[in-house]
């Protein structure tokens, strides 16, 4: 039996991001669509920043994942237009990122609180992280340095 | 404007914006393990992978409208350096930190123009890489506008660097904003916005980020020119073509 896409997504949502593996690259929202042409399933990505090395791993593991559920033919689709943004995180993904200690972005440009303590007093280190969504900040209570899904 | 004509200056048009982001993006990188404190480090490292991966999109693309069996990594591994076109702000030295800053921010302040105009691109494609960069380009910008004012506004040693660096680099600025032949075809056809038009709003943002680094603009608009038409590129170009495409060219279609 053709698995339908609504049962693709289900099976996208098991695939862990490579560089924040609590989230799926679902709940990262840089899965746009699924769709059926002919006997070949076809996923469109988009890529959260220009440069990100992590899109080429994305684009294979999804593969992977698929042709372990028996899809023979997969084709990706990187799709740049909408641009990826912030606001596509889902909110299980946002709730993932907290317990994993990393703020999740905010229209204010910065983290309502240390991820850690719960502390609102944090303050920005450097507007870049250890990868290119992040960026880094200090609680100054714990005292603990964070790392701030950047807000695009 | 005919077919053919439109094409090569579309094709020349995509190969500026992608050397530019090539060229720069290799540059910054050059700091990769040196940069003068681990945050700046990889800062600066995200800054050239940020540029890197615009300069797939734009390269890849001009690949495309040329038609000749090359693509983005051709482009930029096997052209030598009078067919590169980026402009000769971005192959200039890194000299120390503050130089890269300074050179740095009057490239994201002029990139940042430079894409609020395409966005509007006749060129669909234009408009949607145009879309996706920009988000990437404001945040280089605001780094470096407020490294420049921290680093200008700081101790006397860091203003003197900051106010030398914008001495050598101020000239370099002409070029971005003085429209060739291959420009204004490119405005006529609607893909992108008249250079000179960029000009009053680039000059805002510069001044206010330069009040407030305590920093003085040169009182000339001498421009050096040669690198957006190919014509006559610094010799610095060469030196990084060396390193870049070295792998390229000591073995032939290496690849992992």
């Amino acid at each position: 039996m053709i698995p339908s896409t609504d049962t693709i997504w289900t099976w996208l949502n098991d695939v862990p991001d490579p560089e924040i593996p609590v989230i799926s690259v679902v709940d990262l929202g840089i899965v746009r669509g699924v769709q059926w042409d002919g006997d070949t399933v076809e996923v469109a990505v988009t890529p959260t920043y220009s440069g990100c090395p992590a899109t080429s791993v994305i684009s294979l593991d999804i593969e992977t994942a698929l042709r372990k559920r028996g899809i023979e033919n997969v084709r990706i689709k990187t799709q740049i237009s909408p641009p990826w943004t912030t606001d596509w995180l889902s909110d299980t993904g946002r709730e993932k990122l907290v317990e994993y200690c990393i703020a999740p972005p905010r229209a204010a440009g910065g983290p309502e609180y240390c991820p850690r303590c719960k502390s609102t007093n944090v303050t920005k280190i450097s507007q870049f992280g250890s990868t290119p969504c992040k960026a880094q900040w200090r609680c100054t209570d714990c005292l603990e340095p964070f790392d701030y899904f950047k807000c695009i | 404007m005919s077919a053919a004509t439109h094409d090569a200056a579309y094709f020349e048009f995509l190969c500026r914006m992608g050397d530019n982001t090539l060229i720069l993006g290799h540059r910054v990188s050059e700091w990769c393990g040196h940069a003068p404190i681990l945050e700046e480090d990889i800062a600066l490292a995200n800054t050239a992978l940020d540029l890197i991966g615009q300069t797939q999109m734009w390269l890849g693309l001009a690949a495309e409208v040329e038609g000749k069996d090359r693509d983005a990594d051709k482009l930029a591994m096997l052209r030598d350096a009078w067919d590169f076109r980026n402009c000769l702000l971005t192959e200039q030295p890194n000299g120390d930190f503050g130089q890269t800053m300074m050179r740095q921010f009057l490239f994201d302040a002029w990139h940042l123009a430079m894409l609020g105009g395409l966005l509007g691109s006749s060129e669909r494609r234009v408009a949607e890489i145009a879309a996706k960069t920009i988000k990437e380009v404001k945040y280089h910008v605001e780094r470096s506008a407020d490294t420049v004012i921290g680093l200008g506004d700081g101790t006397a040693e860091s203003h003197e660097r900051m106010q030398n660096a914008l001495n050598l680099l101020w000239p370099y600025v002409g070029e971005l904003f003085t429209p060739d032949a291959v420009d204004i075809a490119i405005t006529q056809a609607g893909i992108g916005p008249d250079l000179s038009d960029l000009r009053p709003t680039f000059d805002a943002h510069i001044h206010d980020v330069m009040a407030r680094a305590t920093l003085t603009i040169p009182d000339s608009n001498f421009a050096h020119k040669g690198g957006k038409s190919g014509v006559q590129h610094s010799e610095n170009l060469g030196h990084i073509l060396t390193q870049m495409q070295w792998l390229q060219r000591a073995y032939p279609g290496a690849s992992w």
